[in-house]
Protein backbone atom coordinates (compact mmCIF):
# COMPACT_ATOMS: atom_id res chain seq x y z
CA UNK A 1 0.00 0.00 0.00
CA UNK A 2 2.52 2.46 0.93
CA UNK A 3 5.14 1.24 -1.81
CA UNK A 4 2.22 1.50 -4.57
CA UNK A 5 1.48 4.93 -2.92
CA UNK A 6 5.18 6.08 -2.90
CA UNK A 7 5.45 4.63 -7.07
CA UNK A 8 2.67 7.05 -7.89
CA UNK A 9 3.74 9.80 -5.31
CA UNK A 10 7.34 9.52 -7.87
CA UNK A 11 5.45 9.27 -11.22
CA UNK A 12 3.11 12.56 -10.52
CA UNK A 13 6.32 14.36 -9.40
CA UNK A 14 7.83 13.99 -12.64
CA UNK A 15 5.25 14.43 -14.89
CA UNK A 16 4.65 17.69 -13.29
CA UNK A 17 8.48 18.40 -13.77
CA UNK A 18 7.09 18.05 -17.31
CA UNK A 19 4.87 20.30 -17.45
CA UNK A 20 6.70 22.61 -15.45
CA UNK A 21 9.71 22.60 -18.23
CA UNK A 22 7.55 23.41 -21.27
CA UNK A 23 7.52 26.88 -23.66
CA UNK A 24 6.62 30.05 -21.70
CA UNK A 25 3.45 31.53 -23.11
CA UNK A 26 5.00 34.94 -22.37
CA UNK A 27 8.43 35.53 -21.71
CA UNK A 28 8.09 38.98 -20.23
CA UNK A 29 5.34 37.76 -17.71
CA UNK A 30 7.63 34.76 -16.77
CA UNK A 31 10.60 37.33 -16.35
CA UNK A 32 8.83 39.21 -14.02
CA UNK A 33 7.52 36.15 -11.62
CA UNK A 34 11.61 35.12 -11.42
CA UNK A 35 12.25 39.01 -10.48
CA UNK A 36 9.62 38.33 -7.73
CA UNK A 37 10.69 35.02 -6.70
CA UNK A 38 14.18 36.01 -6.77
CA UNK A 39 13.59 38.58 -4.16
CA UNK A 40 11.47 36.92 -2.43
CA UNK A 41 12.97 33.28 -1.84
CA UNK A 42 16.29 34.19 -2.51
CA UNK A 43 17.38 37.70 -1.56
CA UNK A 44 14.70 37.49 1.56
CA UNK A 45 17.17 34.51 2.67
CA UNK A 46 20.39 36.47 2.76
CA UNK A 47 20.23 36.91 7.07
CA UNK A 48 19.57 33.95 7.89
CA UNK A 49 22.09 32.40 6.37
CA UNK A 50 24.48 34.95 7.42
CA UNK A 51 24.22 34.97 10.62
CA UNK A 52 23.67 31.32 10.88
CA UNK A 53 27.13 30.43 8.89
CA UNK A 54 28.91 33.35 11.00
CA UNK A 55 28.51 31.56 14.31
CA UNK A 56 28.48 28.16 13.68
CA UNK A 57 32.00 28.83 11.79
CA UNK A 58 32.66 29.97 15.25
CA UNK A 59 31.82 27.51 16.79
CA UNK A 60 33.45 24.56 14.35
CA UNK A 61 36.74 26.96 14.78
CA UNK A 62 36.65 26.38 19.17
CA UNK A 63 35.05 23.05 19.25
CA UNK A 64 38.10 22.16 16.87
CA UNK A 65 40.16 24.41 18.78
CA UNK A 66 39.94 22.22 21.91
CA UNK A 67 39.60 18.83 20.46
CA UNK A 68 43.44 19.47 18.77
CA UNK A 69 44.55 20.58 21.80
CA UNK A 70 47.93 18.36 21.31
CA UNK A 71 51.25 19.98 21.57
CA UNK A 72 52.67 18.14 18.39
CA UNK A 73 49.56 19.26 16.14
CA UNK A 74 50.27 23.33 14.77
CA UNK A 75 47.82 25.47 15.42
CA UNK A 76 47.21 26.67 11.88
CA UNK A 77 45.25 22.95 11.21
CA UNK A 78 42.41 24.14 13.19
CA UNK A 79 41.84 27.07 10.27
CA UNK A 80 42.19 24.15 7.81
CA UNK A 81 40.08 21.89 9.76
CA UNK A 82 37.87 24.93 10.05
CA UNK A 83 37.86 25.34 6.61
CA UNK A 84 37.73 22.01 5.13
CA UNK A 85 34.18 21.56 6.79
CA UNK A 86 32.54 24.36 6.54
CA UNK A 87 33.12 24.56 2.07
CA UNK A 88 32.45 20.95 2.30
CA UNK A 89 29.88 20.11 4.25
CA UNK A 90 28.28 22.83 6.54
CA UNK A 91 27.59 25.17 3.90
CA UNK A 92 26.35 23.31 1.14
CA UNK A 93 24.39 20.71 2.93
CA UNK A 94 23.57 22.26 6.14
CA UNK A 95 22.43 25.90 4.92
CA UNK A 96 20.41 23.81 1.80
CA UNK A 97 18.83 22.42 5.04
CA UNK A 98 18.00 25.20 6.59
CA UNK A 99 16.69 26.57 3.39
CA UNK A 100 14.61 23.43 2.34
CA UNK A 101 12.76 24.17 5.77
CA UNK A 102 12.69 28.24 5.28
CA UNK A 103 11.72 28.42 1.26
CA UNK A 104 10.63 24.72 0.73
CA UNK A 105 7.51 25.37 3.44
CA UNK A 106 6.89 28.70 1.76
CA UNK A 107 6.51 27.34 -2.06
CA UNK A 108 4.30 24.57 -0.48
CA UNK A 109 1.98 26.62 1.24
CA UNK A 110 2.08 29.38 -1.11
CA UNK A 111 0.90 26.77 -4.36
CA UNK A 112 -1.36 24.94 -1.91
CA UNK A 113 -3.13 27.83 -0.86
CA UNK A 114 -4.12 29.06 -4.59
CA UNK A 115 -4.78 25.60 -5.31
CA UNK A 116 -7.30 25.30 -2.59
CA UNK A 117 -8.98 28.91 -3.68
CA UNK A 118 -8.91 27.62 -7.18
CA UNK A 119 -6.25 30.29 -8.35
CA UNK A 120 -4.56 27.21 -10.03
CA UNK A 121 -7.22 26.54 -11.80
CA UNK A 122 -8.16 30.32 -13.18
CA UNK A 123 -4.95 30.06 -14.45
CA UNK A 124 -5.45 27.00 -16.67
CA UNK A 125 -8.67 27.94 -17.60
CA UNK A 126 -6.93 31.47 -18.95
CA UNK A 127 -5.06 29.27 -21.06
CA UNK A 128 -1.66 29.32 -19.43
CA UNK A 129 0.07 26.89 -17.74
CA UNK A 130 0.00 26.75 -14.33
CA UNK A 131 2.77 24.26 -13.51
CA UNK A 132 5.18 26.15 -15.95
CA UNK A 133 4.03 29.63 -14.56
CA UNK A 134 4.57 28.68 -11.42
CA UNK A 135 7.11 26.01 -10.84
CA UNK A 136 9.53 27.25 -13.46
CA UNK A 137 10.52 30.75 -12.77
CA UNK A 138 11.06 29.36 -8.59
CA UNK A 139 13.05 26.84 -9.47
CA UNK A 140 15.10 28.62 -11.83
CA UNK A 141 15.89 31.28 -9.49
CA UNK A 142 16.90 29.09 -6.67
CA UNK A 143 19.07 27.23 -8.39
CA UNK A 144 21.06 30.42 -9.93
CA UNK A 145 20.72 31.99 -6.17
CA UNK A 146 21.60 29.65 -3.69
CA UNK A 147 24.90 29.03 -4.99
CA UNK A 148 25.64 32.68 -4.41
CA UNK A 149 24.33 32.15 -0.68
CA UNK A 150 26.19 29.02 -0.28
CA UNK A 151 29.33 31.16 -1.01
CA UNK A 152 28.26 34.40 1.51
CA UNK A 153 27.89 31.19 4.05
CA UNK A 154 31.45 30.24 3.33
CA UNK A 155 33.03 33.09 3.41
CA UNK A 156 31.05 34.25 6.52
CA UNK A 157 31.19 30.65 8.20
CA UNK A 158 35.19 31.08 7.62
CA UNK A 159 35.17 34.90 9.15
CA UNK A 160 33.10 33.49 12.29
CA UNK A 161 35.90 31.10 12.70
CA UNK A 162 38.78 33.77 12.27
CA UNK A 163 37.05 36.17 14.73
CA UNK A 164 36.08 33.59 17.34
CA UNK A 165 40.00 32.20 17.74
CA UNK A 166 41.15 35.28 17.45
CA UNK A 167 38.82 36.60 20.46
CA UNK A 168 39.33 33.12 22.66
CA UNK A 169 43.03 32.87 21.95
CA UNK A 170 42.91 29.94 20.42
CA UNK A 171 44.93 30.63 17.44
CA UNK A 172 46.79 33.34 16.37
CA UNK A 173 45.12 35.60 13.31
CA UNK A 174 48.53 34.71 11.58
CA UNK A 175 48.29 31.08 12.26
CA UNK A 176 44.43 30.92 11.22
CA UNK A 177 45.40 32.99 7.91
CA UNK A 178 48.55 30.55 7.30
CA UNK A 179 45.87 27.32 8.12
CA UNK A 180 43.65 28.82 5.52
CA UNK A 181 45.88 29.14 2.71
CA UNK A 182 47.38 25.50 3.44
CA UNK A 183 46.54 22.84 1.16
CA UNK A 184 43.51 24.91 -0.63
CA UNK A 185 41.42 22.40 -2.94
CA UNK A 186 39.95 24.82 -5.33
CA UNK A 187 37.90 22.17 -6.86
CA UNK A 188 35.95 21.28 -3.42
CA UNK A 189 34.42 24.91 -3.79
CA UNK A 190 33.00 23.49 -7.19
CA UNK A 191 31.97 20.52 -6.07
CA UNK A 192 29.85 22.43 -3.21
CA UNK A 193 28.53 24.59 -5.46
CA UNK A 194 27.28 21.48 -7.91
CA UNK A 195 25.90 20.06 -4.52
CA UNK A 196 24.04 23.22 -3.50
CA UNK A 197 22.45 23.99 -7.11
CA UNK A 198 21.19 19.84 -6.85
CA UNK A 199 19.96 20.72 -3.45
CA UNK A 200 18.11 23.64 -4.91
CA UNK A 201 16.28 22.18 -7.74
CA UNK A 202 15.08 19.32 -5.19
CA UNK A 203 13.76 21.66 -2.82
CA UNK A 204 12.27 23.66 -5.51
CA UNK A 205 10.34 20.80 -7.48
CA UNK A 206 9.59 19.05 -4.94
CA UNK A 207 8.01 21.50 -2.50
CA UNK A 208 5.96 22.95 -5.23
CA UNK A 209 4.72 18.97 -6.12
CA UNK A 210 3.32 19.30 -2.65
CA UNK A 211 2.01 22.43 -2.71
CA UNK A 212 0.23 21.86 -5.94
CA UNK A 213 -1.43 18.73 -5.55
CA UNK A 214 -2.94 20.00 -2.12
CA UNK A 215 -6.77 18.38 -2.04
CA UNK A 216 -8.87 20.01 0.49
CA UNK A 217 -8.54 22.98 2.83
CA UNK A 218 -6.26 24.73 5.26
CA UNK A 219 -5.71 21.89 7.23
CA UNK A 220 -4.43 20.12 4.21
CA UNK A 221 -2.04 23.13 3.09
CA UNK A 222 -0.43 23.14 6.87
CA UNK A 223 0.05 19.14 5.94
CA UNK A 224 1.66 19.21 2.54
CA UNK A 225 3.98 22.11 3.30
CA UNK A 226 5.10 19.81 6.42
CA UNK A 227 5.58 16.94 4.41
CA UNK A 228 7.24 18.82 1.63
CA UNK A 229 9.62 20.21 4.14
CA UNK A 230 10.72 16.80 5.48
CA UNK A 231 10.77 15.31 2.05
CA UNK A 232 13.17 17.98 0.48
CA UNK A 233 14.87 17.14 3.15
CA UNK A 234 15.58 13.66 3.33
CA UNK A 235 15.82 13.84 -0.59
CA UNK A 236 18.91 16.17 -0.36
CA UNK A 237 20.57 13.57 2.51
CA UNK A 238 20.11 11.35 -0.13
CA UNK A 239 21.33 13.24 -2.97
CA UNK A 240 24.52 14.47 -0.93
CA UNK A 241 25.55 10.53 -0.12
CA UNK A 242 25.28 9.91 -3.95
CA UNK A 243 27.01 13.02 -5.22
CA UNK A 244 29.81 12.35 -2.90
CA UNK A 245 30.49 8.97 -3.83
CA UNK A 246 29.96 10.16 -7.64
CA UNK A 247 32.44 13.45 -7.40
CA UNK A 248 34.63 13.10 -4.44
CA UNK A 249 35.66 9.17 -5.73
CA UNK B 1 -22.22 27.38 -29.63
CA UNK B 2 -21.37 25.06 -27.14
CA UNK B 3 -22.86 21.53 -27.89
CA UNK B 4 -23.12 19.31 -24.42
CA UNK B 5 -23.68 15.22 -25.52
CA UNK B 6 -24.77 13.05 -22.60
CA UNK B 7 -21.57 13.78 -20.33
CA UNK B 8 -20.81 11.47 -17.09
CA UNK B 9 -19.17 12.55 -14.21
CA UNK B 10 -18.45 10.72 -10.65
CA UNK B 11 -16.21 11.12 -8.14
CA UNK B 12 -14.77 7.95 -6.59
CA UNK B 13 -18.85 5.93 -6.29
CA UNK B 14 -20.80 9.10 -5.77
CA UNK B 15 -22.17 9.79 -9.62
CA UNK B 16 -22.32 13.80 -10.14
CA UNK B 17 -23.64 14.18 -13.45
CA UNK B 18 -25.52 11.74 -15.03
CA UNK B 19 -25.66 12.22 -18.50
CA UNK B 20 -26.55 15.60 -19.45
CA UNK B 21 -27.16 17.17 -23.07
CA UNK B 22 -27.58 20.49 -23.59
CA UNK B 23 -27.35 23.69 -26.30
CA UNK B 24 -25.74 26.51 -25.70
CA UNK B 25 -26.45 28.83 -28.45
CA UNK B 26 -23.92 32.43 -29.51
CA UNK B 27 -25.13 35.49 -28.38
CA UNK B 28 -28.02 34.32 -25.69
CA UNK B 29 -27.50 34.11 -21.27
CA UNK B 30 -27.80 30.22 -21.22
CA UNK B 31 -28.70 29.77 -17.70
CA UNK B 32 -28.28 26.53 -15.44
CA UNK B 33 -30.48 26.17 -12.76
CA UNK B 34 -30.72 23.48 -9.50
CA UNK B 35 -30.57 22.89 -5.96
CA UNK B 36 -27.09 23.40 -3.89
CA UNK B 37 -25.30 20.67 -4.28
CA UNK B 38 -27.28 19.56 -7.81
CA UNK B 39 -23.62 19.67 -9.75
CA UNK B 40 -23.93 22.97 -11.47
CA UNK B 41 -20.26 23.70 -10.98
CA UNK B 42 -19.10 19.86 -11.68
CA UNK B 43 -20.86 20.94 -14.79
CA UNK B 44 -19.39 23.99 -15.90
CA UNK B 45 -16.03 22.61 -14.40
CA UNK B 46 -16.25 19.91 -16.98
CA UNK B 47 -17.39 22.12 -19.90
CA UNK B 48 -14.29 24.03 -19.53
CA UNK B 49 -12.11 20.60 -19.10
CA UNK B 50 -11.51 21.15 -15.47
CA UNK B 51 -12.63 17.90 -14.63
CA UNK B 52 -12.41 15.13 -17.27
CA UNK B 53 -15.56 13.72 -18.12
CA UNK B 54 -16.20 9.93 -17.57
CA UNK B 55 -17.90 9.88 -20.82
CA UNK B 56 -20.05 11.77 -23.08
CA UNK B 57 -18.89 15.14 -25.55
CA UNK B 58 -18.55 18.51 -25.43
CA UNK B 59 -18.13 20.62 -28.54
CA UNK B 60 -17.06 24.11 -29.21
CA UNK B 61 -18.68 24.95 -32.36
CA UNK B 62 -17.68 22.04 -33.91
CA UNK B 63 -13.34 21.37 -32.14
CA UNK B 64 -14.43 18.64 -29.68
CA UNK B 65 -12.41 18.84 -26.22
CA UNK B 66 -11.65 15.65 -25.72
CA UNK B 67 -9.82 15.13 -29.03
CA UNK B 68 -7.45 18.52 -27.89
CA UNK B 69 -4.11 18.49 -27.16
CA UNK B 70 -2.36 20.42 -24.84
CA UNK B 71 -1.69 23.49 -27.44
CA UNK B 72 -5.02 22.99 -28.78
CA UNK B 73 -6.47 23.48 -25.56
CA UNK B 74 -4.68 26.30 -24.52
CA UNK B 75 -5.38 27.96 -27.40
CA UNK B 76 -9.66 27.20 -26.63
CA UNK B 77 -9.02 28.77 -23.52
CA UNK B 78 -7.65 31.72 -24.65
CA UNK B 79 -10.94 32.58 -26.56
CA UNK B 80 -12.77 31.59 -22.64
CA UNK B 81 -13.49 34.09 -19.46
CA UNK B 82 -14.69 32.14 -16.33
CA UNK B 83 -15.54 33.93 -13.19
CA UNK B 84 -15.61 30.78 -10.37
CA UNK B 85 -18.03 30.59 -7.90
CA UNK B 86 -15.09 31.44 -5.08
CA UNK B 87 -13.79 34.16 -7.38
CA UNK B 88 -10.08 32.73 -7.19
CA UNK B 89 -8.64 36.22 -7.63
CA UNK B 90 -4.89 36.05 -7.46
CA UNK B 91 -4.49 37.09 -4.05
CA UNK B 92 -1.14 38.13 -4.18
CA UNK B 93 -1.64 40.77 -7.27
CA UNK B 94 -3.40 44.11 -7.01
CA UNK B 95 -6.83 44.35 -8.54
CA UNK B 96 -5.42 45.81 -11.67
CA UNK B 97 -2.90 43.43 -12.19
CA UNK B 98 -5.45 41.00 -11.58
CA UNK B 99 -7.60 42.28 -14.68
CA UNK B 100 -4.59 42.90 -17.07
CA UNK B 101 -2.99 39.35 -16.12
CA UNK B 102 -4.46 38.42 -19.81
CA UNK B 103 -3.71 41.20 -21.85
CA UNK B 104 0.05 40.30 -20.52
CA UNK B 105 0.41 36.93 -21.17
CA UNK B 106 -1.45 36.58 -24.33
CA UNK B 107 -1.93 40.08 -25.73
CA UNK B 108 0.64 42.51 -27.79
CA UNK B 109 -0.80 46.09 -25.81
CA UNK B 110 1.70 48.50 -25.06
CA UNK B 111 1.27 49.17 -21.32
CA UNK B 112 -1.08 52.25 -21.28
CA UNK B 113 -3.56 50.44 -23.38
CA UNK B 114 -3.78 47.49 -21.07
CA UNK B 115 -4.27 49.78 -18.21
CA UNK B 116 -7.45 51.52 -20.39
CA UNK B 117 -8.52 48.51 -21.22
CA UNK B 118 -8.26 47.51 -17.39
CA UNK B 119 -10.14 50.38 -16.38
CA UNK B 120 -12.87 50.12 -19.08
CA UNK B 121 -13.85 46.89 -17.28
CA UNK B 122 -14.16 47.89 -14.37
CA UNK B 123 -16.10 50.75 -14.60
CA UNK B 124 -18.41 48.18 -16.59
CA UNK B 125 -18.86 46.69 -13.34
CA UNK B 126 -19.13 49.42 -11.44
CA UNK B 127 -16.16 49.46 -9.64
CA UNK B 128 -13.93 53.05 -9.57
CA UNK B 129 -11.05 54.05 -7.62
CA UNK B 130 -9.55 49.95 -6.42
CA UNK B 131 -6.81 49.50 -8.87
CA UNK B 132 -3.99 49.52 -6.26
CA UNK B 133 -6.04 47.57 -3.56
CA UNK B 134 -5.46 44.46 -3.15
CA UNK B 135 -8.52 41.39 -3.22
CA UNK B 136 -8.45 41.00 0.81
CA UNK B 137 -8.69 44.39 0.52
CA UNK B 138 -12.32 44.53 -1.17
CA UNK B 139 -15.53 43.18 -0.19
CA UNK B 140 -16.47 39.68 -1.22
CA UNK B 141 -19.53 41.13 -3.82
CA UNK B 142 -16.60 43.73 -4.78
CA UNK B 143 -14.10 40.55 -5.13
CA UNK B 144 -17.05 38.98 -7.42
CA UNK B 145 -17.50 42.33 -9.71
CA UNK B 146 -13.19 42.35 -10.19
CA UNK B 147 -13.72 38.08 -11.23
CA UNK B 148 -16.20 39.21 -13.80
CA UNK B 149 -13.48 42.20 -14.72
CA UNK B 150 -11.02 40.28 -15.01
CA UNK B 151 -13.10 37.37 -17.49
CA UNK B 152 -14.48 39.82 -19.84
CA UNK B 153 -11.09 41.53 -20.60
CA UNK B 154 -10.07 39.65 -23.53
CA UNK B 155 -13.34 39.75 -25.07
CA UNK B 156 -14.22 36.30 -24.71
CA UNK B 157 -16.00 34.16 -27.41
CA UNK B 158 -17.01 32.03 -24.40
CA UNK B 159 -17.98 32.97 -21.31
CA UNK B 160 -18.82 31.21 -18.05
CA UNK B 161 -19.75 32.32 -14.60
CA UNK B 162 -20.58 30.41 -11.44
CA UNK B 163 -23.16 32.36 -9.42
CA UNK B 164 -22.00 35.44 -10.72
CA UNK B 165 -24.35 37.27 -8.30
CA UNK B 166 -24.68 35.61 -4.85
CA UNK B 167 -23.19 37.63 -2.43
CA UNK B 168 -24.39 40.85 -4.27
CA UNK B 169 -27.22 42.73 -3.21
CA UNK B 170 -30.38 42.76 -5.60
CA UNK B 171 -29.72 45.92 -7.10
CA UNK B 172 -26.22 45.30 -7.73
CA UNK B 173 -26.81 41.68 -8.91
CA UNK B 174 -29.09 43.02 -11.59
CA UNK B 175 -26.67 45.52 -12.37
CA UNK B 176 -24.36 42.82 -13.09
CA UNK B 177 -26.74 40.34 -14.76
CA UNK B 178 -27.87 43.31 -17.25
CA UNK B 179 -23.66 43.80 -17.63
CA UNK B 180 -23.03 40.22 -18.84
CA UNK B 181 -26.36 39.99 -20.88
CA UNK B 182 -25.33 43.28 -22.47
CA UNK B 183 -21.79 41.90 -23.53
CA UNK B 184 -23.54 38.73 -24.47
CA UNK B 185 -25.27 40.43 -27.22
CA UNK B 186 -22.68 43.38 -28.26
CA UNK B 187 -19.60 40.99 -28.82
CA UNK B 188 -21.94 37.84 -29.66
CA UNK B 189 -20.65 35.46 -27.26
CA UNK B 190 -21.86 32.47 -26.04
CA UNK B 191 -22.69 32.48 -21.91
CA UNK B 192 -22.97 30.29 -19.85
CA UNK B 193 -24.40 31.09 -16.11
CA UNK B 194 -24.49 28.90 -13.24
CA UNK B 195 -27.12 30.94 -10.87
CA UNK B 196 -29.90 29.79 -8.14
CA UNK B 197 -30.96 33.43 -8.05
CA UNK B 198 -34.42 33.81 -9.38
CA UNK B 199 -34.24 37.43 -10.12
CA UNK B 200 -31.28 36.59 -13.17
CA UNK B 201 -33.88 33.47 -14.32
CA UNK B 202 -36.30 36.06 -14.82
CA UNK B 203 -34.32 38.53 -15.93
CA UNK B 204 -31.82 37.21 -18.38
CA UNK B 205 -33.39 33.59 -18.61
CA UNK B 206 -32.99 33.53 -22.46
CA UNK B 207 -32.29 29.91 -22.60
CA UNK B 208 -32.40 27.61 -18.89
CA UNK B 209 -31.29 24.64 -18.12
CA UNK B 210 -32.82 22.84 -14.95
CA UNK B 211 -30.19 20.25 -13.44
CA UNK B 212 -31.66 17.83 -10.60
CA UNK B 213 -29.78 14.74 -9.26
CA UNK B 214 -27.51 15.09 -11.83
CA UNK B 215 -30.00 14.95 -14.93
CA UNK B 216 -31.59 17.62 -16.93
CA UNK B 217 -35.11 17.62 -15.85
CA UNK B 218 -35.91 20.30 -17.56
CA UNK B 219 -35.14 22.67 -20.59
CA UNK B 220 -36.63 26.10 -21.61
CA UNK B 221 -37.03 30.48 -21.47
CA UNK B 222 -38.25 32.34 -18.48
CA UNK B 223 -41.32 32.64 -19.83
CA UNK B 224 -41.77 29.14 -20.55
CA UNK B 225 -41.45 28.10 -16.40
CA UNK B 226 -44.44 30.71 -15.60
CA UNK B 227 -46.91 28.43 -17.41
CA UNK B 228 -44.69 25.20 -17.20
CA UNK B 229 -46.37 21.82 -15.68
CA UNK B 230 -43.05 20.53 -15.16
CA UNK B 231 -43.36 19.37 -11.60
CA UNK B 232 -40.13 19.50 -10.67
CA UNK B 233 -39.06 22.64 -12.00
CA UNK B 234 -42.08 24.19 -10.27
CA UNK B 235 -41.38 22.77 -7.35
CA UNK B 236 -38.00 24.09 -7.36
CA UNK B 237 -39.03 27.74 -8.54
CA UNK B 238 -41.66 27.86 -6.60
CA UNK B 239 -40.54 26.84 -3.56
CA UNK B 240 -41.85 29.85 -1.41
CA UNK B 241 -45.45 30.45 -0.51
CA UNK B 242 -45.53 33.46 -2.02
CA UNK B 243 -44.20 33.15 -5.38
CA UNK B 244 -46.54 30.08 -5.47
CA UNK B 245 -49.83 32.36 -4.70
CA UNK B 246 -48.62 34.72 -8.01
CA UNK B 247 -48.35 31.02 -10.06
CA UNK B 248 -51.66 30.52 -9.04
CA UNK B 249 -53.08 33.66 -10.21
CA UNK B 250 -51.73 33.58 -13.50
N1 LIG C 1 -13.65 17.71 -6.48
C1 LIG C 1 -14.67 16.98 -5.98
N2 LIG C 1 -14.43 15.79 -5.42
C2 LIG C 1 -15.45 15.05 -4.92
N3 LIG C 1 -16.75 15.42 -4.95
C3 LIG C 1 -17.05 16.59 -5.51
C4 LIG C 1 -16.04 17.44 -6.05
N4 LIG C 1 -16.62 18.55 -6.53
C5 LIG C 1 -17.94 18.40 -6.29
N5 LIG C 1 -18.21 17.24 -5.69
C6 LIG C 1 -19.55 16.74 -5.31
O1 LIG C 1 -20.41 16.93 -6.40
C7 LIG C 1 -21.68 17.37 -5.99
C8 LIG C 1 -22.11 18.59 -6.75
O2 LIG C 1 -21.30 19.67 -6.36
P1 LIG C 1 -21.35 21.09 -7.07
O3 LIG C 1 -20.29 21.92 -6.48
O4 LIG C 1 -21.32 20.92 -8.53
O5 LIG C 1 -22.78 21.63 -6.62
P2 LIG C 1 -23.49 22.99 -7.07
O6 LIG C 1 -24.71 22.64 -7.81
O7 LIG C 1 -22.53 23.87 -7.74
O8 LIG C 1 -23.91 23.58 -5.66
P3 LIG C 1 -23.92 25.11 -5.16
O9 LIG C 1 -25.13 25.74 -5.72
O10 LIG C 1 -24.00 24.98 -3.69
O11 LIG C 1 -22.67 25.74 -5.62
C9 LIG C 1 -21.62 17.57 -4.48
O12 LIG C 1 -22.26 16.48 -3.86
C10 LIG C 1 -20.15 17.54 -4.17
O13 LIG C 1 -19.95 16.89 -2.95
MG1 LIG D 1 -21.58 25.57 -7.29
Amino acid sequence: MIVKEAIHSVGSYFILLGKTFKKPESSKEYWKAFMRDLDYLGLNSVWIVAVISLFVGAIVTIQTAYNLDDPLIPDYYVALATRESIILEFSPTMISLILAGKVGSNIASTLGSMRVSEQIEALEVMGVNPASYLILPKTIALVLFNPILIIISMFLGIVGGYLAADYIGVVAPADFIQGLQLEFNSFYVAYALIKTMVFAFIIATISAYFGFYVKGGAVQVGINATKAVVTSSVAIIVANYILTQIILS
Amino acid sequence: MIEVREIHKSFGDQSVLKGISATFLQGKTNLVIGQSGSGKTVFLKSLVGLHEVDKGEIEYDGRKLAEMDDDAKKELRTEMGMVFQGNALFDSISIEDNVTFALGMFGKMPKDEMLDRANFCLKRVNLDGVNKKFPAELSGGMQKRVAIARAMVLNPKYLFCDEPNSGLDPKTAIVIDRLIQEITEEYNMTTVINTHDMNSVMEIGDQIIFIKEGRKAWEGSSEDILTSSNEAINDFVFSSALFRKIKAKL
